[in-house]
């Protein structure tokens, strides 16, 4: 649970000397003692019962606050400094020593709870070669575990054995590095034949291995069994953290426990953020020292001067204090006891109250219902409670795709089947159209899966009326895959695809009939239509990123071999034969319409072969297959030769499910002026199809660059290229700035690039942002890149992500927000400013990184706009008031040192000192930090410029803060002088003078309790009932304790504490000082109240004007609605298959299935080299750090294309019926509006049909509307321009 | 707008449950309580600066601070207060005596009390070693604290092995100078006025503070027979006023009025009460000649120091006091012109975007 959290090893650990390497045997544990391993017991709690306080309090003390107050407290203790008491400092000390120290207490209580249920989990550990249960703490390494289906991993172990074949095991690490996909281990071959827990028990080899590390993906060591030498490697590991899939059991050796595990290794000390306010902040409080110290010093300079002149001369009355024999040394002391006195200038609540609004703000996060995904059943999480106001700054975006902008569900979701397009009857009128009754496959199907989701009923009466293209066409889908099934019961149906979109295809081919339902390495098995096939699987030509296609050629049980083959349409309409021109035009139109609605296309063909073609082809593979060099190449040009003269059966369109509301997110974000880059592993395709469908580009953009040039120079030239377009284009709109422009070569001036007012948008490709992130053209990148509107990185190592963000964070000033749900996001997660997890499918590292986490990418424009915007303007508003109400406190100080011979005599009774900040002042303004809003939570979604104050830190920052410190001192002069003017000559009404100190202190302290009350009455915009109980709660219990503090019965109990006696009756009860404190209260606020007024009428702030508007004329708003843009239809390649070779051989080897149902000469037969060994072989030459091979292939076929013109019109169905919804609130002819709005946005293309529209529609209601819209969208074919259409709707 | 309708719909969507709580035994749904306060939708009252607002307070600041101003003006000037500046002369125990013409004393008008003070300019009663050089305890009459005092008192806290009492610097420089005054009759004899010594002190200090140790013990030199008097005095605390036993020792009124330290190092307090006639006929100080006769004890040349005698009637707000009816004038003409100014601004500058029409 608290895993990531700080690990503190046991004390005992840190004793043990640094491992050079593990010895480990097996069944030994006497053997094993002797290198005293840590025990499988973790303890993430820094604390126990006894420890506590002390270990806490000298944690707290290395806080330079807290150590600067003890110091203070220290200084008190010296009666010649002290100038204030002991309890004036020792009080909010240990007032805020105890806040922090129960809130520890809590955490550590918490971790303690997670600690004992993780230690006292069960395991089975081979003890004496009996089974027996053991808690998790007390495994030891050198034990032998047996683990179940489903069980966690209890400590990194060696998998000696399992009950599948060949030791293989199954193992989800989404725990460990989020990742959801199964991952296979293998256990020696020497091990995993032990088998039964009586041999297990007889194992005594010895692991020689590498220290404890943190390194997920390796592990190197050396088994030694009777004499033998094995190597060991990552691939014989199961680490803890991870879950036992698909494998009834294993025996494992533990090798490392508890403390040493990866896992724990990995979950080390989060590095501590910071804001930028707290940045600010100690530099202000930095300064503030400095401040003190300058008044400190000129008061003690003050101090030796009137010692000198007029001290020495009143010796008579008031000697020196003994050790003080000289006027300087005097001086000196007197420097100290102000320090003391002005350190209220910073206050020690300053933190704790900081601390305070911030866990407010978090539990307002965790609150928030609009935040909440009833889905998955998560409400929004702030796991960092100190980050809350940077929420209200951040300028760039880093966001992840798969899983965070979609959803990483694949849906089938239109197919062309010989030249007829079937699909999602999707329609305009959105909401209602949409829930067209799904098909209902289940009854005639038994075996459809019931999530899935058609709606087209054309084409199930297609597979119904036989016809045979159609029949073919889920044939191949359900034949031409590598999904491995399972079928728990009869009709169960389980699908593990490797790939979504795999998945997606196999499971529409299941609901139209074609179910596939088992394979061995030889066969598939189908269901076509209720009646059972078996082909024989004759070989599978494997998918990779060059071929960007996979074929099966199998038998049928008629004998006819044929090919079947899938693929990219740009591939396979290559290798079509000829006859298929018509269909293929046919094809490649609804393709592009498919493309246009930002879906993934695949094309699907066959190929009938003849025995011959067959047999002459196998030879040729098996050739191939058993060549040693070059066997990749050679295969691909054997594969290649049968893929030829292929008959096009149709083309599938999966959509790349995105996250609810992803497109208006990214809409309303960057309006507030947010930059978004897309940060993905995935291909470029893919990528830059998301980010039209996100709508991040557009097709009314100035131009898109895509950058994926594989060495420096091209890459260098490429982002030149790119920078001399958006300058021309600058150019040309805006004329006249060539003379600018000239010195080019070298770097531009950013100021330049900052001024392009095209929109522009930079596709990156990772080879390419490998060479863009060098020390020497990071720069070049950077500016390019952010004069970008939309930047896109794709194919980008988890590296490099953290790369990215650094690069922004360290050159631009900005605050940056990195979102993501996988274990590669975490690197860019913990380095930009604020990292957010999203909650969802994939693991749960991404999350225990994140400083928020929740479950919807749009809820990111909540979590800004909303919870950071007003966490920024109250932790600012705080903070002014903070201060003003510290330096309106603490400077009257100052002036009084010139009227008591600088002596550092106090103004205010000590109680008071004490008091004010802890109890007089306190919650009013901590009320206002928490509760403060200035326009209520709609508005700031609805105007997202409102979020621009605090990107451009205007509200609190050292201009700010200067005004508050000149408007705090500014009160404390009034405060002080006008009591002075005041009662230097006035008597009670019984003649007794009101000049002595007490009164002067009362009237003074009553006079800042009611100002301060005041300008926070001012500065409150939101008064709950909260905010009026504790600002008037404060007053009453100033007043109150302060008669209670003057009472008799508190002198007569302490007559040396308390001898302000009688000052509060004496002193209230006389008008002149009331009026004096009415007449400092008018004084200190007429001014602020005069210029405040003034700014808000000569220059209001966004915000004032939309409070005014809101508050005051209570008009309605303007129905919104941005102007639709124009669908048009250029062709994208939607070419995307979230694939991985090499499992194809891993079907035919039949490795993953199971002993019984495989015969075993099918793989006898075949060369036995380690398919693992060529699939990790594969798969480390396509990880894009390897940079030996580069994928050439992805390259050639995909260069870049002209800008893409559409948008996808799924994304504006969905915009469509956001702005459809208010409009059911307005009047029928807003209504006739907002709908044009939406036919134009949807048809979009017939200048013509719309006007007709727009004219139909002032009289007719939204029936009609809907048959125009019909007839417009059969009508019209052309693009039209827009705007003046848009003119015209306004009239 | 999209955001408006985003909230819609997520309202819509979500209903609770739809899917969260979708069955009879189904996961607790983690949804957070929709409450006002969790929420933040807390009703509030949201003031806004308008000029329908700010510029009435202004007016209204104006038009009540100036004439409570010209009342307190009128007030004090009608309130009369006469000062002699005592030209000190260094020698001591001498007696200094000043006539006062006819034309400075107090009107024949005045027939309420006249309060006698004396100033003191350049004493640092305020000063910190000054203020907490005292014990509290011991002049409240606690016995272990007479005879050990606060070490807050140092050095005045011992004398000759005794303990002082009443110790610490402000009780060992009580101002000790005597002022009397005489009228002047138009046939050249001198009158004594007669100066009331009570009254001149808070009340909660004559009879919470300050306590004279031994209760109920009469005899006050038995009482302080232990302790030593303060350096500077000429008599024991016992002796202040041996006249009258509830004005003696530390319950002593100029005592007391002494120990209320002042805040400024200028500061006058309050010395006699001359009583208002009972017959309510004749003034208190019927207009003529005085004389101040001024027994001369208190050393201020040292350090520069100067001494007054003022005689000051009082009203309902005080003594005299301008400065409170000038600022209040001052400070209401500046808030009515502000508000003029303010007005004037508004109207020629202001911004009259204050309409619906909000750009986005």
């Amino acid at each position: 649970m608290d895993l990531d959290t700080v690990i503190y090893l046991a004390i005992w650990d840190s004793h043990r000397p640094p491992e050079e390497e593990r010895r480990v045997r097996a069944n030994d544990r006497d053997y094993n003692e002797k290198f005293q391993y840590a025990s499988n017991c973790i303890m993430t709690s820094k604390y126990n019962i006894i420890t506590f306080l002390a270990v806490n309090l000298f944690e707290q003390f290395q806080e330079v606050a807290n150590t600067y107050f003890l110091f203070l407290l220290i200084l008190q203790l010296i009666p010649q400094i002290s100038s204030l008491s002991w309890f004036t400092t020792i009080v909010p000390l240990v007032l805020v020593l105890s806040i922090t120290a129960v809130k520890d207490a809590t955490d550590d209580y918490f971790r303690h709870k997670s600690d004992n249920q993780v230690n006292n989990r069960q395991s089975q550990v081979l003890i004496g070669g009996i089974l027996q249960k053991e808690k998790w703490m007390n495994v030891r390494v050198g034990d032998i575990i047996k683990l179940e289906n489903n069980q966690f991993v209890a400590a990194d172990l060696l998998l000696l054995s399992s009950s599948e074949p060949h030791g293989l095991c199954y193992i989800e690490t989404a725990e460990l590095d989020g990742e959801t996909n199964m991952k296979v281990r293998q256990s020696l071959s020497v091990t995993s034949e032990l088998g039964d827990p009586n041999n297990l028990a007889q194992f005594d080899g010895e692991v020689v291995c590498e220290p404890p590390n943190n390194k997920l993906d390796r592990f190197c060591g050396t088994l030694y069994w009777k004499d033998c030498k094995y190597p060991l490697s990552n691939q014989n590991m199961l680490l803890r953290g991870c879950v036992l899939r698909n494998t009834e059991s294993c025996y494992g050796l533990v090798i490392f426990a508890g403390p040493d595990t990866k896992l724990m290794q990995n979950s080390g000390r989060t590095k501590f953020k910071r804001t930028s306010i707290d940045r600010l902040m100690n530099t202000l409080v930095l300064w503030i020292f400095g401040f003190l110290v300058c008044m400190g010093v000129i008061l003690a300079i003050g101090n030796a001067v009137w010692e000198k002149e007029v001290g020495a001369l009143f010796q008579s009355f008031l000697p020196w204090d003994p050790p003080v024999d000289n006027f300087l040394f005097s001086a000196f002391l007197s420097f100290w006891s102000y320090v003391i006195i002005l350190n209220t200038v910073v206050p020690i609540s300053l933190y704790v109250s900081v601390e305070v609004i911030r866990l407010g703000h978090s539990y307002f996060i965790n609150w928030d219902r609009r935040m909440f995904c009833s889905r998955s059943n998560t409400a929004a999480e702030a796991r960092t409670t100190t980050l809350n106001e940077e929420l209200g700054q951040v300028e760039y975006i880093f966001s992840d795709k798969t899983g965070t902008l979609t959803q990483n569900i694949m849906t089938f979701n239109k197919c062309s089947i010989n030249g007829h397009t079937y699909g999602e009857v999707m329609n305009i009128l959105g909401a209602q159209q949409k829930r067209v009754q799904a098909l209902d496959f289940s009854a005639w199907n038994p075996l459809a899966a019931r999530d899935f989701c058609f709606y087209d009923q054309s084409l199930l009466d297609a597979v119904m009326e036989g016809e045979p293209a159609v029949h073919e066409f889920f044939r191949v889908l359900s034949l031409c895959h590598t999904v491995m099934s399972e079928e728990k019961s009869e009709g169960e149906l389980l699908y593990k695809a490797q790939s979504p979109d795999e998945g997606a295809l196999v499971t529409a081919a299941r609901n139209f009939g074609f179910v596939f339902r088992s394979r061995t390495p030889g066969t598939v098995t189908t269901q076509e239509l209720g009646k059972a096939v078996t082909y024989t699987l004759l070989a599978i030509l494997d998918f990779n990123n060059i071929r960007k296609r996979m074929s099966v050629i199998v038998r049928n049980p008629e004998g006819r071999i044929r090919l079947y083959c899938k693929g990219a349409d740009t591939v396979l309409f290559e290798r079509l034969h000829s006859c298929n021109h018509e269909l293929m035009n046919v094809t490649s139109d609804h393709l592009n319409e498919y493309a246009g609605d930002g879906l993934r296309t695949l094309a699907v063909a066959y190929r009938d072969l003849s025995e011959e073609q067959w047999e002459e082809w196998s030879e040729h593979f098996r050739g191939a297959d058993k060549a040693t060099d070059c066997r990749d190449d050679r295969l691909a040009a054997a594969y290649e030769e049968i893929e030829q003269d292929m008959m096009l059966l149709g083309a599938t369109a999966i959509e790349d499910k995105l996250q609810e509301g992803v497109p208006e997110t990214i809409a309303i974000l960057s309006l507030a002026n947010i930059k978004i880059w897309v940060l993905t592993g995935d291909k470029q395709e893919t990528a830059v199809n998301i980010g039209y469908s996100c709508k991040m580009l557009t097709d009314d953009m100035t131009e898109i660059f895509i950058v994926n040039g594989h060495t420096v120079q091209s890459v260098r030239e490429e982002l030149r290229k790119a920078r001399e377009r958006m300058l021309e284009s600058t150019r040309t709109r805006d004329g006249g700035k060539e003379a600018e422009a000239q010195g080019w070569g070298g770097a531009p001036p950013p100021s330049l690039l900052e001024s392009i007012s095209g929109e522009f948008a930079l596709i990156i490709s990772g080879h390419s942002l490998a060479h863009a992130l060098e020390a020497d053209m990071e720069r070049e990148f950077l500016e390019t890149a952010c004069a970008c509107r939309a930047v896109i990185c794709c194919r980008v190592t988890p590296l490099q992500k953290a790369l990215v963000v650094e690069l922004v964070k360290r050159h631009k000033k900005a605050v940056t927000l990195a979102i993501g749900d996988g274990a590669n996001d975490v690197s860019m997660i913990k380095t930009a400013h604020i990292g957010v997890g999203i909650s969802g499918q994939e693991g749960i590292q991404a999350v225990l990184a994140s400083d928020y986490s929740f479950s919807q990418f749009r809820f990111l424009q909540r979590l800004l706009l909303v919870h950071g915007r007003w966490s920024y303007l109250r932790m600012c508003r705080f903070l002014c008031y903070f201060f003003y109400k510290n330096f309106a406190f603490t400077m009257v100080h100052f002036w009084f040192g010139f009227f008591c011979g600088f002596s550092a005599q106090t103004v205010y009774d000590q109680y008071f000192i004490t008091l004010y900040n802890i109890v007089y002042t306190s919650l009013p303004v901590l009320a206002m930090g928490i509760f403060d809003q200035d326009v209520p939570e709609q508005r700031s979604l609805e105007y997202p410029k409102l979020y621009e104050p605090g990107q451009l830190n205007l509200l609190f920052n050292k201009r700010e803060f200067f005004i508050c410190i000149a408007q705090g001192i500014y009160t404390s002069v009034v405060l002080f002088f006008i009591p002075y003017g005041v009662l230097s000559h006035a008597t009670q009404s019984n003649g007794v003078p009101l000049a002595d100190y007490q009164t002067f202190a009362v009237t003074t302290a009553t006079a800042l309790v009611i100002v301060v009350s005041v300008q926070i009455a001012l500065d409150t915009g939101y008064w709950t009932a909260i905010n009026h109980f504790f600002i008037w709660g404060s007053l009453g219990t100033y007043f109150t304790i302060l008669f209670a503090m003057h009472s008799s019965i508190l002198f007569n109990i302490f007559p040396k504490q308390f001898h302000f006696l009688g000052s509060a009756h004496n002193t209230l009860g006389q008008p002149v000082v009331w009026l004096t404190i009415a007449l400092a209260t008018v004084i200190c606020i007429a001014p602020v109240l005069a210029f405040r007024f003034l700014k808000l009428d000569l220059k209001p702030q966004l915000s004032d004007t939309v409070r005014h508007t809101q508050l005051v004329l209570q008009k309605k708003r303007k129905p919104g609605g941005r102007a639709g843009r124009g669908v048009g239809g250029s062709r994208r390649s939607g070419y995307a298959f979230a694939h991985q070779e090499g499992f194809g051989e891993l079907i035919t080897s039949g490795k993953n299935m199971r002993l019984s149902s495989l015969a075993l000469a099918t793989f006898a037969s075949r060369h036995s080299s380690s398919w693992i060994d060529t699939l990790r072989r594969k798969k480390h030459a396509n990880s894009p750090g390897a940079q030996n091979t580069p994928p050439t292939g992805e390259n050639s076929t995909t260069s870049p294309q002209a800008p893409p013109l559409s948008t996808s019109s799924s994304a504006a169905g969905e915009a469509e019926q956001q702005s459809n919804e208010p409009v059911l609130a307005h009047s029928p002819d807003e209504i006739a509006l907002s709908a044009i709005r939406c036919t134009v946005r949807e048809v979009g293309e017939c200048s013509t049909a719309t006007v007709q529209v727009n004219i139909h529609l002032k009289t007719s209601s939204s029936t009609n509307y809907m048959q125009i819209h019909h007839t417009c969208k059969s009508t019209c074919t052309s693009i039209v321009c827009y705007s003046t259409l848009d003119r015209a709707l306004i009239l | 707008m999209m955001a408006s309708s985003y909230n819609a719909k997520d309202e819509d969507g979500h209903h609770p449950g739809s899917v969260g709580s979708g069955g009879p035994g189904a996961v607790k749904s983690k949804k957070p309580d929709n409450t006002a306060f969790k929420q933040q939708r807390l009703p509030a009252w949201q003031p806004i600066l308008t000029a329908g607002t700010v510029l009435p307070a202004f007016f209204m600041i104006g038009l009540i601070f100036i004439p409570i101003g010209i009342g307190l003006l009128v007030t004090s000037n009608n309130i009369k207060e006469f000062e002699v500046r005592a030209v000190a002369i260094a020698t001591s125990y001498s007696c200094e005596c000043a006539s006062l013409n006819n034309r400075n004393s107090p009107r024949t008008k005045d027939f309420s009390n006249v309060f006698m003070y004396y100033g003191l300019s350049n004493f640092y009663q305020n000063h910190r070693r000054y203020v907490k050089s005292r014990d509290d305890s011991q002049l409240n009459g606690d016995k272990s604290s007479l005879l050990n005092p606060s070490k807050e008192c140092e050095p005045y806290r011992t004398s000759d092995k005794k303990s002082i009492a009443p110790c610490g610097a402000i009780a060992n420089s009580l101002f000790n100078d005597t002022l009397e005054l005489f009228y002047i009759h138009p046939n050249g004899s001198r009158i004594a006025i007669h100066l009331v010594k009570t009254g001149i002190a808070w009340w909660t200090d004559k009879h919470v503070k300050f306590r004279n140790p031994g209760e109920n013990n009469n005899n006050l030199s038995i009482v302080f027979q232990d302790t030593s008097k303060p350096v500077n005095w000429r008599k024991p605390v016992y002796e202040l006023d041996p006249s009258d036993p509830d004005n003696n020792g530390f319950i002593n009124e100029d005592f007391i009025v002494w120990m209320r330290t002042a805040a400024l190092p200028t500061f006058r307090k309050l010395y006699r009460i001359i009583q208002k006639k009972k017959d309510n006929m004749t003034p208190t100080l019927p207009p003529g000649n005085y004389s101040l006769e001024v027994i001369y004890n208190y050393p201020v040349r040292s350090f520069d120091g100067r001494k007054r005698m003022i005689l000051s009637t009082i009203s309902w707000m005080g003594g005299k006091n301008p400065f409170l009816g000038i600022a209040y004038i001052t400070v209401g003409s500046v808030c009515f012109f502000l508000g003029v100014v303010l007005l004037i601004i508004h109207h020629k500058y202001g911004n009259r975007n204050n309409n619906a029409d909000i750009p986005n």
